[in-house]
């Protein structure tokens, strides 16, 4: 009994051994910074490039807090482990990246790793950025050395016991995360590949759209199989199913239209919610080469089969006719008695895949909180839709969705209060 | 060369199509009107009304405030996130554009709310709004709000015709930090000197005023004497 147990222990000793082996050495391919770092390029045209790439990589989400100087920090990510707050990328001597060098900067960005070598949080999405080539971590770095720099110092990160050690990231890269460069796909065009380069770098598309794991990783092959945006109350639709948003049988001008102008010209598809953010702060700022190759790339993404629909209970009469009752008060007049909506005005309900998807989040949300499209160049007035969470109670809006997901043809399932009250109070 | 029948009934259908140019049929799906569908269902029907009391009349306003608001929601110099959430993404021009559309309104005012509070307070909130309290360095509302407290043009608002429980928000907001405005933000100066029941009987002064004919803002020209404060909105 007793050699069974030192057998036991000593096996297990081993296998500690050799996972705190195995974590130093994936460690370890983290050099450090070189001493003699590259310059900072300090030409009008680098400089441009940079400013480009980071509203390509929407850097401004999570490091410019409303209203506040650009890029100084200390805008709030929620995350299922903690709030992250973005750092100061202003060139601050003490509070900013004042010190750092475009080979810290590159660490950063390709290695996850801070200047003084602390693992970052992986809500910094490395994940992705570590695809980022060299010569574009070093123009976005000629950049952030271009803009003004702000005294304000970095709010640190409120993450639960454990996920804020260092240990912990240790053991958490060790088990996702290794540096690597995006690997041109030579069976694809030089157009799809670029597309993929943006899309899987810089752009993130997968933090939103992405399945996690239950550590908060990317699940490998599921990058665009839809998520629920964690504390925002909003859903990301897969990119990979035709009844949410899979872009295949479109034709590359939506996309486009939708990525630069927020509305695709040909279905009439408009974005709302965090994608409005994505298309104002930046992708409507890419350049029309640019978001056609992640258009290509986008179009290509395999089509999953749509699963088998949940079984559930089909809505009560009086709750159909409740729903069908408040949209004739309040919703028929723009969207029509029928759904049917008013082109480049107000978006159709029938045929609505925004409406329709097996995760009703979003049609909830934007009743309760309404909004409007952004401003775009293609677009510069959008219309808008007014909040009702004022106006109608859990029941009327569970009512109305349910109304809304089963007429005309549409054929979502229904909503209940319960979903509603936890979109409402929990935004989650 | 075209038949003169053709000629005129031409020119007339251009005519018209001018015409529609300017101004808008309320169901146009491209009219302003549509495009801020999403304003009045708080803010009234042409922004005129406040069913539940609190949503401030926002139709006649002069349009340099409105558009001031409209930035400082969008900016976070005001806290609202019901505002914040629609304005987020919308351009400047847009904002100005909207803000003009509210301006140009010209609908008539309900008659005031009855004055519940005691006459007392009633007084002291004349004396504010009329006089201020020179010992505290309060200066009166008129002075810059205009005489007849329906705003200066572009960017001071009218005060009256809002619900009592609007204004006394606003002015809590200011003190409390809440609301701000472009600095150097003189409201905040100016609410940092009055007491809750100052603002109590402020609003509920106001509130009670009925508003004159006309309404509008009157021109900056119509000031007797220089704004006693510097205010980053009104520039």
């Amino acid at each position: 009994m007793k050699r069974v147990l030192t057998w036991g222990l000593g096996g297990l000793l081993g296998l500690l051994a050799l996972g705190a082996a195995s974590i130093m050495w994936l460690d370890s391919a983290d050099a450090p910074p070189s001493a003699n770092p590259r310059p900072v390029a300090t030409d009008a045209a680098t400089i441009e490039r940079g400013r480009y790439l980071a509203r390509a990589g929407n850097c401004a989400a999570c490091h410019t807090r409303r209203g506040e100087a650009p890029y100084a920090g200390g805008e709030a990510l929620v995350t299922p482990f903690g709030t992250v707050y973005g750092g100061n990328l202003t060139p601050h001597a003490t509070t900013g990246l004042g010190q750092w060098s475009t080979d810290d900067f590159w660490r950063a960005l390709h290695h996850g790793r801070s200047r003084d070598g602390r693992m970052l949080t992986p809500a910094f999405p490395y994940p992705h950025f570590t695809q980022v080539t060299r010569e574009d971590s070093d123009a976005l770095f000629a950049f952030l050395r271009t803009v003004p720099a702000v005294d304000r110092a970095n709010t640190p990160n409120a993450l639960e016991f454990p996920y804020d050690s260092q240990l912990a990231l240790k053991v958490w890269r060790a088990l996702y995360f290794q540096p690597g460069t995006y690997t041109p796909q030579p069976a694809k065009s030089a157009e799809w590949n670029r597309g993929a380069y943006l899309v899987n770098g810089l752009g993130h598309c997968a933090a939103c759209h992405g399945v996690r794991n239950a550590m908060g990783a990317t699940i490998a092959g599921r990058e665009f199989d839809g998520a629920s945006i964690p504390g925002q109350g909003w859903y990301a639709p897969a990119l990979t199913l035709a009844a949410e948003g899979s872009v295949a049988a479109w034709p590359v001008a939506d996309v486009v239209g939708l990525l630069r102008d927020g509305v695709a010209p040909g279905t009439g598809a408009g974005v709302i919610g965090p994608m409005a953010e994505v298309v104002a702060r930046s992708t409507q700022h890419l350049s029309l080469a640019d978001a056609q190759a992640m258009a290509v790339f986008l179009r290509d993404l395999p089509v999953r089969p749509a699963a088998e629909p949940p079984r559930v209970r089909p809505a009560d009469p009086r709750t159909l006719d409740r729903g069908a009752k408040l949209y004739a008060d309040q919703c028929a007049t723009c969207h029509g008695e029928r759904g049917e909506g008013q082109p480049g005005a107000f978006p159709a309900l029938a045929g609505n895949r925004a409406v329709t998807m097996a995760d009703p989040s979003n049609l909830v949300r934007v009743i309760l909180q309404g909004g409007y499209g952004p401003s775009t160049a293609g677009r510069p007035r959008p219309h808008g839709m007014p909040p009702f969470g004022h106006v109608l109670d859990d029941a009327d809006i569970a009512a109305v969705t349910t109304h809304v997901r089963s007429a005309w043809g549409n054929a979502g399932t229904p909503v209940n209060q319960v979903q509603v009250v936890k979109l409402r109070e929990g935004r989650d | 060369m075209i038949p003169n029948r053709i000629r005129t009934s031409l020119v007339a259908t251009l005519a018209l199509l001018g015409l529609a140019a300017h101004a808008e049929s309320p169901t146009d799906p491209q009219g302003m009107t549509s495009r801020v569908a999403a304003c009045t269902a708080c803010h009234g029907k042409e922004g005129r009304a406040t069913p539940d009391g609190y949503f401030p009349r926002i139709a006649g306003k002069p349009a340099g405030y409105l558009f001031n608001q409209l930035v400082n929601f969008r900016d976070g110099r005001r806290q609202y996130r019901p505002m914040t959430h629609l304005v987020d993404h919308l351009s400047d021009d847009y904002l100005r554009e909207i803000a003009e559309h509210f301006a140009s309104l010209e609908v008539p005012y309900p008659p005031p709310a009855t004055a519940t509070l005691p006459a007392a307070v009633l007084e002291q909130g004349r004396t504010l709004v009329t006089k201020g309290d020179p010992a505290r360095q309060v200066p009166a509302c008129v002075q810059c709000h205009g005489t007849a407290m329906t705003g200066v043009a572009p960017a001071i608002p009218g005060l009256l015709g809002l619900p009592r429980d609007y204004l006394n928000s606003q002015l809590g907001a200011w003190k409390t930090g809440q609301r701000h405005a472009a600095a150097p933000d003189c409201m905040a100066k100016i609410t940092a000197r009055l007491t809750p029941t100052d603002i109590t009987a402020v609003a509920a002064w106001l509130a009670a005023q009925p508003v004159p004919v006309p309404s509008k803002a009157v021109a900056r020209s119509a000031l007797t004497q220089p704004l006693p404060l510097d205010c980053g909105g009104v520039q």
